[in-house]
């Protein structure tokens, strides 16, 4: 029986309930070292879990975190990948004294074999707590807590043996991330993972020295229902879309009409919602009207259709996509700190998502940096630039025409601010001239 | 404990130095199914909460399911999901978007109803599931979050501990498709939003209501004053002279405290400036946000809950008041309609009626320009 140094009766209560305990997880992993059958020579402390537990517990019996920030612990040469973290009751709490993170740049749709997670988890095990985050918000795999003299170790044994790097933090790229994409979704219009690991590489050296004024997100989702958040919370989010018409099965639509396949993919199987009803669950639901069916033919007007996926999530065997894909690029989401939060705002309504990607980096990705880089302020994301100096400037700056479908509405005051090469004959005329003709 | 070198030398840094070599490809760990029809998926469907059918153009079929996962999750844990790939899923498997784990079996409908009896069967040893199957369709997905207490510096809040409540009580949403539509519940436990809660259904969100106390006596020898002072996003912190009870005078800083919105950046650059406090802390509740294009855009979750104490281990509070937003939102909105669309067909009065809550000055906006967009202009409203 393995023993535990600290009572926690406060967070055992959250080892009783459905949905799994992580209270129960890291006592599992503290039994696991201290039983110890591989005989491994733990370089972070052995009993770390078990002090984690103990200053969980005070954290609940004091409502406040036991946790200082860390000051600056990394690996040579990169600033960032690294989190720095020590506990502001070490003699209390020695095993996790120490107890920083790293963070560990996912393969792209998160997906592994068994023979790798093994590889990293063997590395954890020996060097680190044998606790983790699958996954930390951005996308990386988390490595919770080992000690400072281990961040080398970790880095040097996982870029010799595993062949595998840290992913981002501070002023640089983040670690890019995506949906599932075509690995498995039917909806995904261009390969998400493709690109993300491609833009990855492609920018190493901005992901690991960090040179931008705050942090920088790329995101992507194959298609608009937007399953990684791009929209909410990437710089430049990437949204699958495209241009011409939606694919119609139109023996499919019979077979939803007439109750052979359940609508909207069985997602609403739990509950009778009563028969299906495309005229009110399609037809009435699509936010442009561009839909109709007379009961025997499925019509969409596609120069009027917003391609919102409503009407293909609901006959997801009926309908597909168009085949003439893409993206429309957004820019500038970010959570609230400071001005509020941002939505990113469409930039490049489509684009071709094509290997090697030349005109993403050279007329998005890249001039956008530049200028970040010359006029963003220490911390201000890409979004509050372009809120501050304007959206004719990014526009400027990447040099797409500008056209209505970037806007929700003109703008309501004409306070236009002409340039001088806007107006004929410039701004410099001559007083005299026009004193000639107007008195004083 | 002897520490064992990985061949690194701290002397020579750069001797066999490997870096900038990024992620290893993601196609090494595609399934062999996967790799043939990516990009050639013909269509899905659910067959039950939690196990998706994937159909292929080649008539391949994959069967998938999806269990919840602990964010924070053990490598013995995580040798257990790898025996179950191992033995059902040719030794793959996949994380999702949302902290979940899905299993894919290739071809055999059957294997993965052996494997759904497998997964339920393990528990915890308080009887907790191991691997909980849903968060399919118009269900609650796993709640994403943040470190919380377990491992962060600014938290007003502990984020596992708050999830772990919430997800007990809105298990039986998680594990059955009877909602309206999918409804979303994200959790980041500080305003930082690490966690990006702010485009939720329901959003669970930590919040520091005390400026940050000074140790005026250490700050000076602890902290860089001017990066302090540069860290307030609002620009409340000063540089300031302060002269400690024996008559010495310090190097310090002041904080303009109604300028100070919570956000523990300074402390994050200075540990002399804590904010952590027992009774200022707690939960604020956001709803009807969403990230989808579906239908209407995105739109930000907003502020319906000023303030519910923190109340460890199980925030009954918090976790009663999110219960009832979700049931009246069930037993109120239309087929496929988000929490926030159904908020904004019958008007936001009507969601504080119908949800029975309290509805106070803190929840209309007053931060900056955005705030003057969000009250109502014009006299149509409905008397509640």
């Amino acid at each position: 029986m393995v023993e535990f140094k600290h009572k926690t009766p406060m967070i055992d209560e959250l080892e009783t309930g459905p949905w799994t305990s992580f209270v129960t997880d890291i006592k599992r992993e503290h039994e696991s070292r201290m039983e110890n059958p591989k005989g491994i020579d733990f370089q972070t402390p052995q009993k770390c879990c078990d002090d984690l537990l103990g200053v969980l517990e005070l954290s609940y019996k004091h409502g406040r975190t036991h946790w200082k920030h860390g000051g600056i612990v990394g690996v040579f040469g990169y600033g960032g990948g690294v989190i720095g973290r020590y506990c502001d009751q070490p003699e209390m709490f020695p095993a996790v004294a120490h107890f920083h993170t790293l963070r560990i740049n996912q393969p792209m749709g998160h997906f592994y074999d068994t023979k790798f997670l093994e590889s990293l988890m063997e590395l954890w095990e020996r060097r680190g707590s044998g606790l983790t985050n699958m996954h930390g918000s951005t996308g990386d795999i988390i490595f919770i807590g080992c000690t400072t003299v281990q961040l080398e170790e970790i880095f040097y044994e996982m870029t010799h043996n595993l062949n595998q790097d840290l992913g981002g933090s501070g002023s640089n790229l983040r670690t890019p991330s995506d949906c599932m994409g075509e690995s498995m979704c039917e909806f995904a219009c261009y390969d998400t993972q493709e690109i993300c690991y491609q833009l990855t590489m492609e920018y190493q050296d901005e992901l690991h020295r960090p040179a931008f004024p705050y942090k920088f997100k790329f995101k992507f989702d194959g298609c608009p229902n937007c399953c990684v958040a791009s929209i909410a919370r990437s710089d430049i989010s990437f949204i699958g879309t495209w241009r011409d018409d939606i694919r119609i099965d139109q023996e499919a639509v019979k077979a939803y009409v007439g109750g052979e396949i359940k609508p909207n993919a069985g997602a609403h199987a739990s509950r009778d919602w009563g028969a299906f009803d495309i005229q009110k669950e399609v037809i009435g639901l699509c936010p442009t009207q561009c839909m109709s069916w007379d009961g025997n033919k499925l019509e969409i007007n596609t120069p009027e259709c917003t391609r919102c996926m409503h009407c293909i999530n609901v006959m997801p065997r009926a309908l597909r996509h168009g085949l003439d894909t893409g993206a429309s690029l957004l820019f500038g989401a970010k959570a609230p700190i400071l001005d509020g939060a941002q939505m990113a705002t469409l930039g490049v309504p489509f684009i071709k998502i094509e290997s090697p990607y030349d005109e993403i980096k050279e007329k998005v990705i890249e001039p956008i940096w530049d200028w970040w880089m010359e006029e963003g302020k220490n911390r201000e994301r890409l979004g509050e630039l372009i809120k501050r100096q304007g959206m004719q400037k990014l526009l400027e700056v990447t040099g797409f025409k500008a056209i209505p479908q970037m806007i929700q509405e003109p703008r309501s005051n004409p306070y236009v601010f002409w340039r001088e090469d806007e107006v004929p004959g410039g701004f410099k005329r001559d007083i005299n001239e026009f004193r000639k003709y107007h008195q004083r | 404990m002897a520490f064992i070198s990985s061949g690194y030398d701290p002397a020579k840094p750069m001797k066999d130095r490997i870096t900038d070599i990024g992620p290893r490809y993601y196609e090494e760990f595609y399934p062999p199914i996967i790799k043939k029809n990516k990009g050639k998926w013909l269509y899905h469907e659910i067959l039950e909460p939690g196990i998706i059918e994937r159909v292929a153009e080649s008539g391949d079929k994959l069967y998938v399911i999806r269990v919840g996962g602990c964010r924070l999750m053990s490598i013995s844990h995580i040798r257990e999901i790898m025996e179950i790939a191992d033995k059902y899923c040719d030794g793959y498997v996949r994380w999702t978007t949302r902290n979940n784990v899905e299993f894919m079996v290739p071809d055999s409908k059957d294997k993965a109803m052996a494997l759904k009896d497998d997964l339920l069967s393990r528990k915890q040893p308080g009887g907790c599931y191991k691997f909980p199957i849903g968060g399919t369709g118009a269900s609650i997905s796993n709640i994403v979050h943040t470190q919380g207490w377990i491992h962060c510096h600014t938290p007003a809040t502990d984020a596992s501990g708050t999830v772990k409540a919430t997800l007990d009580v809105l298990f039986d949403q998680w594990e059955n498709m009877k909602l309206p539509a999918k409804l979303r519940v994200s959790m980041a436990c500080c305003l930082n939003m690490c966690g990006a809660v702010h485009c939720s259904d329901i959003a669970i969100l930590g919040y520091h209501r005390k400026p940050p106390m000074i140790d005026a006596e250490y700050i000076d020898k602890m902290c860089e004053i001017p990066l302090a002072v540069a860290a307030c996003p609002t620009g409340a912190i000063k540089p300031a002279k302060y002269e400690l009870p024996d008559g010495t005078k310090v190097n310090s800083v002041s904080v303009n405290e109604p300028r100070c919105m919570f956000c523990g950046n300074c402390y994050t650059m200075c540990p002399s400036m804590p904010l952590a406090d027992t009774e200022g802390d707690g939960i604020v509740l956001m709803a009807g946000g969403k990230i989808s294009n579906r239908i209407d855009a995105p739109k930000f979750s907003k502020v319906v809950v000023a303030f519910i104490p923190n109340e460890q281990p199980r925030w009954p509070t918090m976790t009663t008041t999110i219960k009832r937003m979700v049931d009246t939102y069930s037993a109120d909105a239309n087929k496929y309609e988000r929490l926030g669309q159904w908020a904004e067909r019958i008007g936001w009065e009507k969601f504080f009626e119908k949800c029975e809550l309290e509805f106070t000055h803190h929840l209309i906006d007053d931060f900056r320009d955005p705030a003057y967009y969000t009250w109502r202009q014009t006299s149509n409203f409905k008397f509640t």
